[in-house]
Parts: C-alpha cells; sequence; structure tokens
C-alpha cells in the first residue's frame, strides 16, 4: 500500500507542562479535505501549526509520503510543499499582484512564469480586476480571496486552512466557499479545514475530525461521523441536539424498541435487551403535523405540545416537549400552516433510521468525560 | 529678531560664497553624523531583529535597556568614550581621541539604543502570526528577517530618522571626545557653541541654518524612501 500523504503519529505538544494536544494518529491521504471541528481551544490551531511544520511538537512524528520530517533541512523542504492560511489574511503592504507572487518569489521562481502563475491564480480566485490595487485597501472578503490565491499559487500539496472565513460576513463567506469548493476539487489538492462551524465543514470537507481538549474524539467519512457520533459531545457538535437516555425493551433482527419517558421509539442498532443506551436525534429529521399519518413512513409517532418557537434565520426553530425535550426546524410556511404557537399539540414524526446510537452504557460515563 | 534676520543673510552668504571653513564644517558633521547613523542601522537593527525574532530569559530585561539606552545622555556617553580612549585608557593604543573617529564611535553609541529601540517596537507592532505565514510561503530564515524588516519599513526609517536626528544635533560628546579642534574635528554644533561663546552671534546662526538645512535634507531623503513605492 503506497504511504498516506501525511501521516501523524503519538504527536504531542505541551505548553509549559501542560500538555495541549495529543494525537496518537491521524493521515490525511491524496485529494482529501479533512475538516476539523471543535470550539475554541479543542487544538484545532495547534494541530495545523504542528502539520505546517510551524511549531515543533514536543513528541511524535510527522511524514510526508512515507518520509519522517526529522531534520530543520527537511522541515524547510516540507514548508515549500505545504502552506498555512490564517483566520487573518496577513497580507503584504504592496498591491494583491505583489502579494499573490510573494510565495513564488521566496521559491525562486522565474518572474516570466511567476506572472502567467499569478494572473491564472487571480482568475481562479475572481480577483483578476483587483490585481493593481493596493492589499491595504481590500475587503475582508478580498483580502481573504488575495491570501489564498498566494497559497494557491505555490500550487501546495497540502494546504492547511485555519478558520479562513470566519471573519466574513455569510453571503462573502458563501460566495469563497463555494469558489474554493471547486477549486480544491479541479486541483485534487488535499486540504486540512480547522472551524467550528460543521455546516462550513459539511461544504467543503469528505472527512471529519471532532476534537476538543486537545483530542481527536472522532474521525472519519463525513457523513458517517454526523449521523453516527459515537460520543455524546461529538454528537452534540455536529447538530444532533436532541440527545435522549433510554433503556432497550426489545431488540428483534436490528430493529430496537427502547423505552422512555412512558413512551417508545423505533431505532435500528444493535443492542441486548434491559441495555441502556443514549441515542440522539438530529432536527431536521423530525417532522410535525397535526394528526398521527398512519400511512406515513417514520415509525416513531409521538404527540407533544409546542413549547418555544424561535426565528432562526431562513427557518424557525420549534421545541417541544414529548415527555423528553425534542428540537425541530420548520420553514415559515409551515409555521403558519400548522399555526405553530407555545400551547399547540402536535404530532412529531421520525424514521426509526433517524434515531441513531450515540452509546451503548451508563449514563455516569458522559459526567466522566466532562 | 536683527540678530536672526542678520544670521540667515550670514548664512546665505557663507553658503553661497562657498566659504572653505563653513563648507569643511557642514561635510565633517554629514560624514560623521552618517556614518555614525549607519553603524548604528547594522547593529540596532541586528539586535532588534535578533531580540524580536528569538525567546530567551531575560528578554524582558534586555527590552528594558534598550528602551533606556534611547535616552543615553551625550555627555555622558561623551565622558566615558573620552575615559576609554584616553592616551593610558584601555583603548589608548588606538589614538583615536580628538580624531573624527572618537566622534563617530561616540554617536554611534548614542543612536544605536535609539534604532534598536525603535526598531524593535516596530517589529514586535507587525502581527504574531506574520511570521509564521511568511515562513509557510517558505521562506528562508534570511528571507524571512529581509519580508519583516520591508513590511516595518515605515516605522524602522523613522527610527533611522530619529537616530540621525539624535548624533547630528548632538554636542556634548562630540566636544568631548572630539575637542572642536579646527579643521579637524570642528563640526556644525560644536562651531556654533564655540562662535555663540565668543558673541559671534550671526556666524552662530549661520550655522544654526546650515545645520537645520542638513537635518531636513537628510530626513527628506529618508522620507521619500519610506513613502516612496507604495501603491496607493
Amino acid at each position: 500500500m503506497s504511504s498516506p500523504l501525511l501521516e501523524v503519529r503519538e504527536l504531542a505538544v505541551h505548553r509549559g507542562r501542560t500538555p495541549v494536544l495529543d494525537i496518537p494518529t491521524l493521515r490525511v491521504g491524496q485529494g482529501e479535505v479533512l475538516a476539523l471541528i471543535g470550539p475554541n481551544g479543542a487544538g484545532k490551531s495547534t494541530l495545523l501549526l504542528t502539520l505546517a511544520a510551524l511549531l515543533k511538537p514536543t513528541a511524535g512524528t510527522l511524514a510526508f509520503h512515507g518520509e519522517v520530517l526529522d531534520s530543520e533541512a527537511r522541515r524547510q523542504a516540507y514548508r515549500r510543499r505545504v502552506t498555512m492560511v490564517f483566520q487573518d489574511p496577513l497580507l503584504f503592504d504592496t498591491t494583491v499582484r505583489e502579494n499573490i507572487a510573494a510565495g513564488l518569489k521566496l521559491h525562486g521562481v522565474a518572474a516570466e512564469a511567476r506572472q502567467q502563475r499569478v494572473e491564472a491564480t487571480a482568475a481562479q480566485f475572481g480577483i483578476t480586476a483587483l490585481l493593481d490595487r493596493s492589499a491595504r485597501h481590500l475587503s475582508g472578503g478580498e483580502a481573504q480571496r488575495t491570501a489564498l490565491a498566494r497559497a494557491f499559487a505555490l500550487r501546495p500539496e497540502l494546504l492547511l486552512l485555519d478558520e479562513p472565513f470566519s471573519a466574513l460576513d455569510p453571503p462573502t463567506r458563501g460566495g469563497l466557499l463555494e469558489d474554493l469548493g471547486r477549486i480544491l476539487a479541479d486541483t485534487g489538492t488535499s486540504a486540512l479545514l480547522a472551524t467550528h462551524d460543521q455546516a462550513e465543514a459539511s461544504r467543503l470537507a469528505n472527512r471529519l475530525a471532532v476534537m476538543r481538549g486537545g483530542r481527536i474524539l472522532q474521525a472519519g467519512d463525513l457523513q458517517q461521523v454526523m449521523n453516527h457520533p459515537d460520543d455524546p459531545f461529538v454528537a452534540a457538535f455536529v447538530g444532533m441536539e436532541t440527545l435522549l437516555q433510554c433503556t432497550v425493551s426489545a431488540a428483534v433482527e436490528g430493529v430496537l424498541t427502547l423505552a422512555l419517558a412512558g413512551h417508545e421509539l423505533i431505532a435500528v442498532g444493535e443492542a441486548e435487551v434491559g441495555d441502556p443506551i443514549l441515542v440522539g436525534i438530529r432536527p431536521e429529521h423530525v417532522t410535525l403535523s397535526l394528526q398521527t399519518d398512519k400511512t406515513s413512513s417514520a415509525r416513531n409517532q409521538l404527540p407533544g405540545t409546542v413549547t418555544k418557537v424561535i426565528p432562526w434565520g431562513p427557518f424557525h426553530r420549534v421545541e417541544l416537549d414529548c415527555g423528553f425535550d425534542l428540537s425541530t426546524w420548520v420553514t415559515p410556511q409551515s409555521l403558519t400552516e400548522l399555526a405553530l404557537a407555545p400551547g399547540r399539540p402536535v404530532v412529531a414524526a421520525f424514521k426509526a433510521t433517524a434515531v441513531h446510537v450515540v452509546r451503548k452504557g451508563h449514563p455516569g460515563g458522559e459526567a466522566a468525560q466532562t | 529678531m536683527d540678530l536672526i534676520w542678520e544670521g540667515l543673510r550670514k548664512a546665505l552668504e557663507l553658503l553661497v560664497g562657498l566659504d572653505p571653513e563653513v563648507l569643511g564644517i557642514t561635510l565633517l558633521s554629514l560624514k560623521v553624523s552618517g556614518l555614525a547613523t549607519l553603524i548604528s542601522v547594522v547593529l540596532g537593527l541586528g539586535a532588534a531583529v535578533a531580540v524580536a525574532l528569538n525567546e530567551f530569559p531575560g528578554k524582558r530585561l534586555v527590552i528594558a535597556l534598550m528602551n533606556t539606552g534611547m535616552g543615553l545622555p551625550p555627555v555622558v556617553v561623551g565622558l566615558f568614550v573620552t575615559v576609554l580612549l584616553w592616551r593610558n585608557g584601555p583603548f589608548g593604543f588606538l589614538g583615536i581621541l580628538y580624531t573624527p573617529a572618537a566622534i563617530i564611535l561616540a554617536q554611534a553609541v548614542i543612536a544605536t539604543p535609539i534604532i534598536a529601540g525603535l526598531g524593535l517596537a516596530a517589529l514586535q507592532h507587525l502581527p504574531p502570526e506574520l511570521r509564521l505565514q511568511i515562513l509557510s510561503l517558505g521562506a528562508t530564515r534570511v528571507q524571512l528577517v529581509w519580508l519583516l524588516l520591508r513590511e516595518a519599513r515605515l516605522p524602522l526609517l523613522a527610527a533611522v530618522m530619529a537616530g540621525f536626528g539624535g548624533v547630528i544635533s548632538e554636542v556634548g560628546a562630540s566636544i568631548m571626545v572630539g575637542g572642536n579642534l579646527k579643521g579637524s574635528t570642528r563640526v556644525l554644533t560644536t562651531a556654533t557653541v564655540m562662535e555663540s561663546s565668543r558673541g559671534n552671534f550671526e556666524v552662530a546662526f549661520a550655522l544654526s541654518f546650515i545645520l537645520l538645512v542638513l537635518a531636513f535634507s537628510v530626513n527628506a531623503l529618508l522620507t521619500h524612501l519610506q513613502q516612496a513605492r507604495r501603491p496607493r
């Protein structure tokens, strides 16, 4: 088997005596876009700086194409094949053109080739018209496009992105995310993206790693982690807002019946009868109606009462009391049609496959983790 | 008031007439302070870069010392340099006391901490992540230093101007280590002091005006450098 693009082993970073990063293993394959998500202070930036060979780890090894970066010369050579983009665009006080050319100049690319590369990269990022402008007078989005173009002009094998969109307003961010996604796909560039926004992660990445306290809690295929988090923290961070502690009352051929606050939930999974179990339900998998629909494919149909309606961007977030708390998203249209308001009785419906087993075992485990 | 006009007229007369003695004094001032500034740029910026880019125990103390050095009184520097260069002093064998070299040395001692202190502040004012960004674009250590200096060029050139302004205008050290010897170590400031103590006010004014024009010209040149090639 060929070596992965980048492989990390037993990586540890300490600040003073405090461990801030502990990554036993992490691999990034060719053409892969891995999103690192987690709250502030989870160690995302520290991990990226270490992977960029800008921060020397306390312990552990970094291997690029199977070659361990064990000398300063190798680290320096590696830094010419991997480039990092920060949240702050950190542009030089010169023109956009000179900024995009800056890395190429450092690499010793000849003037003519440099010029061609600058023009081509600027076109990719839609900033050709800005080339002769001063980098001091750019908008946030234009500045970040210039910073990304400066990195891309180097044709890096791996791009490390440390929350490059966090400071941008939503429309600017949307446009840039779309362009960056296209350019990453077109060029087959591998990337690591640190973000605290799961939506951003799901737009760019095909793999996801959830971090907390300097560790990777779960890593895997994007959909796999989004829909099958194996830890309550990961579940909450990837948007699985409803987490319920239940007991398995029946298990027949992979279909589980779960007992919870006098209700029964039908779920898909493997467990033993009598097992305590933690399940999660993503709000977007829950639909509301005014009465039970016998013809629906949703095996779980629970009567409940609306407790709160919160406007949330283009949607409304509706919180329910079904004997336990459940939340969902509805469109303004449904809100009117169903006359949703606190106190309104409704039926919440979701499929058995929408109930994800987050963790088996006793609830004590969660307390021990926080 | 008449005295000032008279001084201005005299200054023009001395300049237009290319008075050899005044011309010599002016050129010596320029040469001595220019060289002292040049030495200070090398030493001061070197120190600023070393302190800015490295973490070491006692860094704060070093910075505090550099900042204190910005206020070194020229007469104190003059005294120390005189004692060190004195015939029986530790560097007496050099035999440079009362020569322009001694003035250059003393002025470099005055300007180096100014350029180092202001230069360090200029470098520390850059975003801390800029260094990482430059390295991540594949820069070598030398390329990193060059790009950082270029990014901080505005305040760095201001530091150079402050250093030059400090030494072209000082008189204490120059008179102590140079001795104000006619045709050898007489510079604009020491000559001004001498002429005014003799009561030759219009000559003193003339020398002062020349000093101001000189300081203005050098700073105008540095300002031009500072503001050049900055896109709008």
